[in-house]
């Protein structure tokens, strides 16, 4: 029942606090090793040369992608089914995060393209699906940040990100559909089974490393997050205090009192 | 006459009475038809390649310009909270109102979309299938955008917002109502698979379109 016990914050912020020093290290020690595994260890390909190392990144961060949204939708079912308190506050950390790896996954992409391919895009399906999930994420961040009540917020990107959620393989479905009405076959397969195992190892250790970068900045940005709620809730109150009766709580919150403090619209 | 009927009907007789917006709606559809070719050339080989294309993403375009006040005006006068604490379930209220919407302005556009085509130089055969997939097509991008018209309704100037949430969902129905309308135009590619596929995308975005509505209306409120 860890996951009802977390629903109280201050709890969540002490466990994370003891967490995160470990998962940093964790993040530290598989990072330098698959960067080694990957850069100096690895073979280079017999046809790619040396680029063939943006693999060990790229596919790190495709994956990622796809994580972080899958973890967004959990945590809105958190946000809808079970209004589990802290279940927005993750869903609201995962979004810049996931977009940023969208981001950096369609970017390597691009420069391993370049030299692989002769241009820096290709209307490949894969490709394709990936912009339009980066996409997505960017109007799941702008919905976020319209909305200014943060519970009301969350709800209604809960929605959101679930109806995405539906509709990522059957956009990624019909994406395939129409690169093979349009283009006769992918120039590039790459199944990972058939890797020789000196790719594949230095690979499987980066998408650990980068899934340990992931938790940690998930933490570490829901930690700011309830943090950023709390000094919220703390104006609102002291710009209600302020706006009633001024003299009376002078005592309990200490700071510039102005008279013409706007009052808080804290029930909306 | 049942709840939902006279919904339907007071839907239709404001999207009829009050500004015009069905008519609005087409003429931003004639708007886009006119400006691509002055974007690509007067070529009319060309045009009748990519005219279903444009005409899709003509009709695409048009059919999210009113939905930003598919629920936002009756939030305005009130009518949303009479609507939420009724007796009648709010998933088949917001599908009817889609419904209606759909009627009032995605019809005009399925209508208006053979005139247009003439503009583009496609031939009979390439127009009713054109017709055809915008038929089937057109209440899926309505029921799609009803989501997002719910989860801006209390936004002030939800509209830009709402084209961004909507358009990603609304692909894989332009992918296929367009491959659909292309196996007019080149007669080794399948009509029959794509058109069913459409049909199924507007009946999924039935049942996902008025929960996911419904649920974000909800939370809107409270």
């Amino acid at each position: 029942m860890a996951l009802i016990d977390l629903a109280n914050p201050t709890r969540f912020l002490r466990l994370t606090d003891r967490l995160l020093p470990w998962l940093v290290g964790a993040t530290v020690v598989t990072m330098v090793a698959g960067l080694y595994l990957s850069l100096y260890a690895s073979p280079e390909d017999y046809q790619q040369g040396a680029t063939v190392r943006i693999m060990y990144i790229h596919v790190p961060f495709a994956w990622l992608a796809m994580f972080a949204y899958t973890v967004m939708a959990l945590a809105s079912l958190g946000t809808l089914v079970w209004k589990h308190p802290l279940s927005d506050v993750s869903a609201k950390a995962a979004a810049p995060i996931g977009a940023a790896f969208t981001f950096l996954c369609l970017v390597t992409g691009s420069l391993w393209g370049k030299p692989m391919w002769g241009t820096w895009w290709v209307w490949d399906a894969r490709l394709t699906s990936v912009l339009v999930l980066f996409i997505m994420y960017l109007g799941i961040i702008a919905l976020w940040r319209t909305i200014e009540d943060p519970i009301r917020a969350g709800k209604a990107v809960a929605v959101l990100t679930l109806v995405g959620y539906l509709n990522v393989p059957i956009i990624k479905f019909s994406v395939d559909w129409w690169n093979t009405l349009h283009q006769p076959a992918s120039i590039m397969r790459m199944d990972g089974p058939s890797m020789p195992p000196s790719m594949l190892v230095p690979l499987l250790v980066m998408a650990l490393a980068f899934t340990f970068l992931f938790m940690t900045l998930h933490f570490m940005t829901m930690r700011s997050e309830i943090l950023r709620r709390r000094i919220r809730t703390m104006r609102q109150r002291e710009a209600s205090g302020a706006a009633g009766v001024a003299t009376a709580t002078t005592g309990a919150r200490p700071g510039p009192a102005h008279s013409d403090t706007k009052p808080a619209e804290a029930h909306s | 006459m049942s709840t939902l009927g006279s919904l339907f009907v007071r839907e239709m007789r404001l999207a009829i009475r009050v500004g015009g917006g069905a008519w609005m709606g087409v003429l931003f559809f004639l708007c886009v038809i006119v400006v691509v070719p002055f974007g690509i050339g007067p070529d009319l080989n060309l045009l009748s390649r990519i005219g279903p294309a444009i005409l899709w993403i003509g009709a695409l375009l048009a059919s999210l310009l009113g939905l930003d006040r598919l629920f936002q005006a009756d939030r305005d006068d009130g009518s949303l909270d009479l609507l939420l604490m009724g007796d009648t379930p709010l998933e088949l209220v917001v599908l009817t109102k889609c419904l209606a919407h759909w009627a009032a302005s995605g019809l005009p556009l399925v209508i208006s979309a053979p005139v247009f085509s003439l503009f583009l130089n496609m031939d009979p055969l390439a127009t009713a299938a054109l017709t055809a997939t915008l038929v089937a097509g057109t209440p899926a991008l309505t029921l799609i955008g009803g989501i997002g018209a719910a989860l801006t309704v209390s936004l002030r100037r939800g509209g830009l917002l709402l084209a961004i949430l909507v358009l990603p969902l609304t692909i894989p129905v332009l992918i296929f109502g367009v491959s659909a309308a292309n196996a007019a135009l080149d007669y080794s590619l399948p009509f029959a698979t794509p058109f069913a596929i459409l049909c199924a995308l507007t009946l999924i975005s039935a049942v996902v379109g008025p929960f996911a509505a419904a649920a974000a209306l909800r939370f809107s409120s409270d």
